[in-house]
């Protein structure tokens, strides 16, 4: 195999990718960045008036950002996961879908943060974390492990990277800004795909890879200690770690699948995202599901079971006031997953697509679920005249500025494609090549 | 600034030879009522006999505690703490019949808006068999406080002399505290308003004023007036003399009318803390409410808002339904 040959090929192919933005490129990032736009209308408004044109109150202090926060930050957590294992285990269909998980990584973790920010009263003192930080503080611990793992992410993604900007770097012909050129040649860090550099490589990003799994657990651990180190009814519980590793397995397995399919639709990679990825990453979604279902149903019952009267106030609440949310998040979010997943006949693209849509809704709404209803349902029972102190609903600021936290991951997703090959070009050739060696082999058998 | 560190010179000096505490004297009460009357103190070089924590009567000059309201406690001394005093609170239920003295009092002295509650009446009931009771909910200031745990900064500090204050200058409003604290004690401040720019009185976390935009803010057992020798606001204002206050380490409380040893009241009169099971160890005490003094209906005599908080406690709504309210 001629390896420049096949790589100027490969450039050809995902060239039209990477070069010309088209119409439809056009309209959907405009139409992403007026979303931003609204967003940041509704952040002036939050900064210039305050935390009062929330839905936040006294009782519910943490409303939809501490969520989303949550859930981006699950997001991230899980693609380390399942990038990490991905890469160490050396899966045989993992190139087509690694870059994709690796790019969901890094994004949900640049994403996630801002929402914590965005539930600080005071943020031109957000310094003070570092100038009087104590160490005892869960928030302290979980400031330690997001810059940790977010620094880790970055290096992780930088390194797989490599390769391919080393190829775009040498594609003279790709017809891209000059400034592009001049940055894929930085980013290359001079690699040239020699026998000793590819090694060295694959041993670095080897190590990462087992890095980012345990930093990835360690991160969402001491979020979800944030919740279950306090004394709060529905908070305090010796699962939540576990539990929270699985919830954000789930949705991020979710999400996995819901990209692979609007990438493959929307840049015909029908070649390379096939069938088989889809069962797999659904397979993985039963699995999770089964377990999220477990978890969910733990975490509840022995509360129900042995009825302590804070416990058995939430609950109420829970099946009263938050009926259908509950239904919709831990029945509907979880059973119908398994049931399209478990029957054969149903796992074609589509149907697990729709089920991985159902899993991440769900699975919101079970963050919203263990949010809002502890924090309505505290020690000492709300005996107040005010709705808004009562019970906690969203405001359209809280709403815009999530939709604008979303349109960003999607803004940053786009703008990331156009930038590097969504398909790993070295992993093809890679992967071509040890294909090449294996049928050698096998022909020198034959040939004894 | 001569005339600030002046003022603190004098108070240094006036920390030197103890503090005076009202719960400190036998004759608590009178010498309490003393301290009322601050233009006796006016006429400098007048001295005066005060008691030292070590049991001591020394002369001091009047003009030295005279200065104590002035005297600006910086959010770095306010972290220390008021010397050799562990304070404490006993609320007898008995008593309260939702007067609401004390949180007028208390919202008047720290300039806070109508439904701005340091000290909160709630109506509690145990079980179903049990006619509710009126229970005043302070901060409790707990030796184990959740909130003092996970605050990232140190905006919030437990004192050598029990007390739990929040610093405002310090305070990111990052809200883990609201939702660590099991009492939701805590208070924060969600939008703008003009008082806060009201900086005639320089902040101190003694006082909690001015309050700012996007921190927290909570009961503070008032230290400002304990330097003083005086009693927190509530105390002083409850017309039944349900609050009483004192020093744990003398064993002493006052109501501002009887002056009891702490420790006796809470063993002859079953005292406990609300939510003990927690493990947080509250600086606050309840006697509990039997052979009440009023009825409770006597406790809606009050505004009309007010009465509304309690509309979904079962009890109420049987009054109401017989027209005792």
């Amino acid at each position: 195999m001629n390896v420049i040959n096949r790589k100027r090929e490969l450039v050809n192919e995902f060239s039209p990718m990477l070069e010309k933005a088209g119409s439809a490129f056009k309209i959907w990032t405009g139409f992403l960045i007026v979303i931003i736009v609204i967003g940041l209308y509704a952040l002036v408004l939050q900064f210039q008036k305050g935390h009062e044109i929330t839905g936040m109150r006294d009782n519910v202090v943490w409303g939809i950002y501490i969520i989303n926060f949550i859930f981006f930050v699950g997001l991230s957590y899980s693609g380390a996961f399942i990038a990490g294992i991905l890469h160490f285990f050396k899966t045989p269909w993992k190139n087509s879908v690694l870059r994709i998980v690796e790019i969901i990584t890094v994004l949900s973790l640049i994403v996630g943060p801002i929402f914590i920010l965005l539930c600080i009263g005071k943020l031109d003192r957000l310094h003070y974390l570092f100038l009087y930080p104590r160490i005892q503080s869960p928030i302290t611990w979980d400031i330690i492990v997001i810059i940790t793992d977010l620094i880790g992410c970055f290096i992780y993604l930088l390194l797989t990277f490599v390769p391919d900007f080393a190829i775009l770097r040498d594609s003279e012909d790709l017809r891209i800004a000059n400034w592009r050129k001049k940055l894929y040649k930085f980013l290359a860090l001079g690699y040239r795909d020699t026998k000793d550099q590819r090694k060295r490589l694959k041993k670095i990003t080897r190590t990462m890879s087992a890095m980012i799994i345990a930093m990835a657990i360690v991160a969402y651990t001491v979020l979800a200690w944030i919740f279950s180190l306090t004394v709060q009814p529905g908070w305090n519980s010796s699962i939540f770690a576990t539990y929270f590793i699985i919830a954000g397995l789930y949705s991020g397995v979710g999400v996995i699948i819901i990209s692979m399919y609007v990438i493959r639709r929307v840049y015909k990679l029908e070649k390379y995202i096939r069938k088989v990825h889809f069962i797999g990453a659904g397979i993985i979604l039963l699995v999770l599901s089964l377990l999220f279902g477990y978890f969910t149903f733990s975490e509840y019952f022995p509360r129900w079971f042995s009825h302590k009267i804070y416990d058995v106030s939430l609950l109420k609440d829970l099946f009263s006031r938050y009926f259908w949310e509950f239904v919709l998040a831990n029945y509907l979010g979880v059973l119908i997953p398994i049931a399209i997943l478990s029957v054969k006949k149903f796992r074609k693209i589509k149907w697990i697509t729709f089920a991985a849509v159902i899993a991440v809704l769900g699975l919101w709404l079970n963050r919203y679920l263990i949010v809002v209803p502890t924090l309505e349902n505290p020690f000492v029972p709300i005996q107040d005249t005010r709705p808004e102190f009562i019970h906690y609903s969203s405001t359209w600021i809280e709403w815009s500025l999530s939709f604008a936290g979303i349109a960003a991951f999607f803004l940053l997703f786009t703008l990331l494609l156009k930038f590097v090959p969504i398909i790993p070009i070295q992993g093809i050739i890679d992967t071509e090549r040890k294909q090449e060696k294996n049928d050698k082999k096998k022909f020198k058998f034959l040939a004894e | 600034m001569p005339s600030n560190s002046k003022n603190s010179a004098n108070r240094r000096k006036f920390l030197k030879l103890g503090l005076l505490s009202s719960v400190s004297a036998v004759a608590g009460a009178s010498i309490l009522s003393d301290f009322d009357a601050e233009e006796q103190f006016k006429a400098s070089g007048e001295k005066i006999k005060v008691l030292t924590p070590d049991g001591k009567i020394v002369e001091v000059d009047a003009s030295n505690i005279n200065k104590y309201p002035e005297a600006l406690i910086t959010p770095a001394e306010s972290r220390k703490g008021i010397p050799n005093r562990k304070f404490v609170m006993v609320i007898d239920l008995a008593r309260c019949k939702n007067a609401r003295a004390c949180v007028e009092k208390c919202q008047k002295a720290h300039k806070l808006d109508f439904h701005e509650e340091f000290m909160k009446i709630q109506l509690i009931r145990d079980n179903e068999e049990a006619i509710p009771y009126w229970f005043p909910k302070p901060c409790y200031h707990c030796d184990e406080p959740p909130c003092v745990t996970v605050c990232p900064t140190g905006a919030t500090f437990k004192r050598d002399d029990n007390i739990v204050l929040v610093d405002n200058e310090r305070c990111i409003g990052c809200k883990f505290c609201i939702t660590s604290c099991p009492y939701s004690a805590r208070l924060f401040n969600w939008g703008h308003k003009e008082k806060f720019d009201d900086i005639s009185q320089p902040y101190s976390p003694e006082t909690g004023i001015p309050a700012a935009e996007g921190t927290v803010m909570k009961c503070d057992f008032c230290p400002d007036l304990l330097r003083q020798g005086e009693l927190p606001h509530c105390a002083k204002a409850c017309p039944m003399g349900v609050i009483y206050f004192g020093d744990k380490n003398e064993d002493i409380v006052t109501n501002g009318e009887e002056t009891v040893r702490f420790s006796q009241l809470i063993n002859d009169r079953g005292g406990y803390r609300y939510l003990e099971h927690l493990g947080t160890k509250p600086n606050v005490y309840y006697l509990p409410a039997v052979n009440r003094q009023f009825p409770l209906e006597r406790g809606f005599n009050v505004d009309e808002n007010i009465i509304e908080r309690y509309e979904d406690v079962p009890y109420v709504k049987k009054l109401k339904k017989l027209g005792k309210i």
